[in-house]
């Protein structure tokens, strides 16, 4: 095969002609910079690449792209995604969605999207809150969230979403965060070139009606001590000294954080994503406190399993293999199949 | 023994039996050897929505009725002249629909006093006198299938379920029908059990032999080919019917035929058939609900395929607002509701009109939509490939709604000439269409069509987004201007409005009718067999039939006004009649029936004579 030839493009060029109209200060500002600046490396043609999302303040993503995009309608983008891959594997196709898109009217599409492992890249802006509806409590909020429509407090618990993924058989997991925009862009780089359903969790800040949601993992003073910036292959050990690390216990079912000058160095473990039982990945998902401490990022899960929309094409080809006529000669026979009778 | 034979002009024959005695399949080899000889053919067949009802219960009972005749008929039939009944709850369930004089072939080994009591019965109705009115032919037809087929290595069971083709063969030779095909038939429903092929032919032939020896049976009957234009045929039912449609959509197109769907009834036998055929290029997609279906439908149609979405009346009420995203989309989507009883889970085996209302309105915001419907089972093709036609074209979402009576009916079907179906091909986008040569704007509309450039992704310098926000004119860009949304809510009104259909034929022989009765859909058959009736016995009537719900025909209103009165019959609470009137003023009658079966020619006949006679 030859060298794909390099089309040179730019992060402006991957910029819509429409004024980006979110809060100013809100994250979405720095995911769209960093997903325009990342386009080019995959050196697809512009055209070539879609972007679907659902409704809420990061769905408004596709009207900045400079690419083929669709405005849906709420929680519905996995699934009109879905029609769209498994018909045209030519393309490159994204979903961009939020906790309240994703998570709860939209649900349902977003556990079979990744059970069918469709090849979508799938982001969830995850900013704890619902912004465009004005500050209601949305299912990755903490429970006792006070909010406009919960006075007193809210009293459901939330949703892990990389845990919900995991269950749905996803086949790559991966949390990130908007304002890391290199580590937010290695993500993108992983999922992009995974084959399947991709699903990228990113911690997004929603200055007006959640602001510092995300602070501890952001504030230098904080930061180190309480995130894992998991890398595949490398002992998992975090902290500004890297005094901590992550064991598995003999005997438990999870993983647990220790300090690493009490633990022997064998006893670390060393991050693999390519691990074929999810309950790895999910121990590390279960790993953040309330408070945030211990959170991991970077790729959790990243497995190779057949994508849906390779198997249905493959379906299709293999019955059009041993065809020798026209479409018009097999329709007349198809019509013309079962019992017939003719008469004159 | 030599039989004396009577010829006959036309049958209705009724099977029926409990879930599990496979009345279906007898009634569709039944009408199999029938479409050989050449007769016109109209069934019916009648279902519990439980897989398994309890054996022998009235809800159990499963019926297949095929109607025959020597001449072109429009119907089912309203009532059988024979009656297959396989235990006493099929014959309960049947009787008062039997005329009498009718002949009743019934199964004597199911009179137990056990199963006669579970449906009621006190004492056994084929000894107390109560059938005195009809011909009864008791027939020990469970023990003399186990008796034949006492030689062959299968088990009493599969003996026992071997009964209906002993009743097949029985009919088959009554009515004089070729076997054939039945023989192959079984032989490639059982490849794999060499032993109940025998066994299953061994049945029918006993079954055969049975009305030749016996005494009760002296009269075999013969019922002449019908006159029929020369040509191929096979019989189908609507499902089958509006599958085959969607596939020759797509050779005609040129595009992929992409189908969402998640199993409902009676529209699963859409999905069943479409997986089938992968060597088109037919995609199908199980979705996990009828969100989803209409959501990857949409998205491929946006991708440059047909999409196709397929459920009944609970599965529209859910696929609303994606059909809505399409018509702000302005993209080819066709949605079929193969309506049912309802509301709510309703009747899901028994058929209804009732979705007419949400199928033209059933949406937020002003968002019309293309609706038409099927008149036959057969029509379903033909209907199926105008539903994309309108959908390519016009780049509009349109409802096909067909119905539980025409999906599982069936009739003759003269198949077409492939070359003479219509010509779907479409322009894709493919540069820009701004004055300046650059630039691409997406709702830039096909004066003629009104038509906005369908520009799929892949396509180099036609990079644009779309979505549900109200958009400018022209450019697509995201709108609150007031004028605009005004300018673009008349504007998705005016293109289906515009969409041209063809006028409204009205049939009315003598040229002197005074009454037009006006239907839609399904109830064609009916109305259709009324009217002659009517016209029979002296007596002027006109017909029009609409398959364009929406935009309507043209020439409608003139036809109307031209009437001292219009009938619409409806199996509804008057939904048609309700836009009848609002539409052009006509105070249009309604004849509405809801109780999950089409209107039989016989009522609707006695409902317009009494039209006829106040006018």
């Amino acid at each position: 095969m030859s060298e794909p030839i390099a089309l040179k493009l730019t992060a402006k060029d991957f910029k819509s002609d429409q004024e980006v109209r979110w809060c100013p200060g809100c994250g979405d500002y720095a995911i769209l910079a960093a997903v325009q600046g990342f386009m080019p490396e995959l050196n697809i043609p512009r055209e070539n690449i879609v972007f679907i999302s659902g409704i809420g303040c990061s769905s408004r993503f596709p009207y900045y792209m400079n690419t083929y995009g669709m405005h849906s309608i709420h929680g519905r983008a996995p699934a009109i995604a879905t029609g769209l891959s498994v018909t045209r594997p030519d393309l490159s196709v994204w979903v961009v969605t939020g906790d309240g898109d994703a998570l709860s009217i939209g649900g349902n599409h977003l556990i079979h999207a990744l059970r069918r492992n469709v090849n979508l890249k799938i982001l969830l802006f995850n900013n704890r809150i619902y912004g465009l509806t004005k500050g209601q409590y949305s299912p990755t909020s903490e429970v006792g969230k006070i909010t406009k429509s919960t006075p007193v407090g809210s009293a459901d618990a939330p949703f892990n979403p990389l845990s919900l993924a995991l269950g749905a058989e996803a086949t790559f997991v991966a949390r990130t965060i908007d304002s890391d925009r290199k580590h937010l862009q290695s993500v993108l780089r992983a999922a992009a070139e995974h084959q399947g359903s991709a699903f990228v969790e990113i911690y997004q800040n929603c200055n007006i009606f959640n602001d510092g949601a995300f602070d501890q993992l952001k504030e230098p003073a904080t930061r180190d001590d309480y995130l894992i910036r998991l890398e595949h292959g490398q002992p998992i050990t975090f902290g500004k000294d890297g005094q901590f690390c992550v064991v598995h216990p003999p005997g438990g079912f999870g993983l647990e954080v220790r300090d690493t000058a009490a633990t022997p160095a064998e006893e670390i473990v060393v991050h693999d994503a390519g691990v074929t039982d999810p309950a790895y990945a999910f121990a590390l998902s279960r790993l953040p406190g309330a408070d945030l401490r211990n959170t991991p990022i970077g790729v959790f899960r990243s497995v190779t399993r057949p994508a849906y929309d390779s198997v249905v094409q493959e379906q299709v080809a293999t019955a059009k293999a041993t065809i020798d006529e026209t479409p018009e000669q097999q329709l007349a026979g198809l019509l013309a199949s079962g019992d017939t009778w003719t008469i004159g | 023994m030599t039989k004396q034979i009577r010829q006959l002009d036309r049958v209705v024959i009724r099977f029926a039996g409990d879930s599990g005695d496979g009345m279906q399949l007898t009634g569709d080899r039944f009408t199999s050897e029938t479409a050989q000889l050449g007769n016109d053919i109209s069934t019916l067949p009648n279902f519990p929505a439980e897989i398994r009802a309890p054996a022998g219960t009235l809800p159990g009972v499963s019926s297949f009725q095929v109607h025959f005749a020597d001449y072109d008929i429009l119907t089912p039939g309203d009532a059988p002249n024979v009656l297959v009944a396989m235990n006493p709850a099929a014959l309960k369930a049947n009787l008062a629909e039997l005329p009498r004089g009718a002949d009743i072939i019934v199964n004597t080994d199911e009179f137990t006093k056990r199963n006669l009591a579970k449906v009621g019965y006190t004492t056994n109705p084929l000894e107390d006198g109560s059938l005195s009115g009809y011909v009864v032919h008791p027939v020990a037809l469970t023990s003399m299938t186990i008796g034949a087929l006492a030689a062959h290595e299968v088990s009493k069971k599969d003996a026992e379920r071997a009964k209906n083709m002993f009743a097949l063969g029985l009919l088959s030779w009554m009515y004089s029908r070729p076997y054939e095909s039945t023989l192959r038939f079984l032989e490639r429903k059982f490849a794999a059990r060499p032993e109940l092929v025998a066994a299953n032919v061994a049945a029918f032939r006993a079954g055969w032999n049975f009305g030749e020896t016996t005494e009760d049976f002296s009269v075999r009957y013969e019922v002449k080919p019908a006159s029929m234009v020369p040509g191929t045929y096979r019989n189908i039912t609507g499902n089958a019917a509006l599958s085959l449609g969607l596939v020759a959509a797509g050779v005609r197109s040129g595009l992929p035929v992409f189908l969402g769907a998640y199993p409902i009834t009676p529209a699963s036998d859409i999905l069943h058939e479409l997986s089938k055929h992968k060597r088109f290029g037919v995609i199908t997609m199980q979705a996990e609900d009828e969100i989803a279906a209409v959501g990857a439908a949409l998205g491929a149609s946006y991708g440059g395929s047909l999409g196709v979405t397929t459920t009944s009346g609970p599965g529209v009420a859910l696929k609303g607002e994606t059909i809505s995203l399409a018509v702000a989309l302005e993209l080819p989507l066709v949605i079929v509701d193969v309506q049912r009883a309802g509301p709510s889970t309703g009747m899901p085996t028994k058929t209804e009109q009732a979705d007419l209302n949400m199928a033209l309105y059933g949406r937020h915001g002003e968002a019309p939509v293309a609706v038409i419907a099927p008149k036959s089972p057969a029509d379903c093709f033909y209907a199926a490939l105008e539903a994309a036609r309108i959908a390519l074209t016009y780049r509009t979402p349109v409802i096909l709604l067909s119905d539980n009576y025409v999906a599982n009916g069936s009739e003759p079907w003269l198949l077409p000439d492939v070359a003479s179906l219509p010509d779907l091909r479409v322009d894709f986008a493919s540069r820009p269409n701004g004055e300046d040569g650059t630039t691409f704007l997406p709702y830039l509309r096909d004066p003629e069509t009104l038509a906005r450039p369908w520009a799929v992704p892949g396509t180099p310098g036609l990079e644009h987004r779309i979505g549900g926000l109200e958009k400018a004119d022209k450019t697509g860009d995201i709108s609150y201007d007031p004028a605009n949304h005004d300018f673009m809510v008349r504007t998705r009104a005016a293109r289906i409005e515009t969409i041209p259909v063809p006028d409204i034929e009205v049939e009315d022989p003598d040229g002197d009718a005074r009454v037009l009765v006006l239907g839609w859909g399904s109830t064609y058959g009916p109305i259709g067999a009324a009217c002659r009736g009517l016209r029979q016995r002296g007596l002027s009537i006109a017909q029009a039939h609409l398959r364009h719900l929406a935009p309507m025909p043209a020439n409608l209103g003139e036809v109307l006004r031209a009437y001292d009165r219009v009938v619409i019959p409806e199996m509804n609470l008057g939904q048609l009649a309700h836009v009848i009137r609002a539409k052009y003023l006509v105070d249009a009658i309604g004849y509405n029936q809801v109780r999950g079966l089409p209107f039989t020619a016989a009522e609707l006949e006695t409902m317009l004579e009494e039209v006829l006679k106040n006018v």
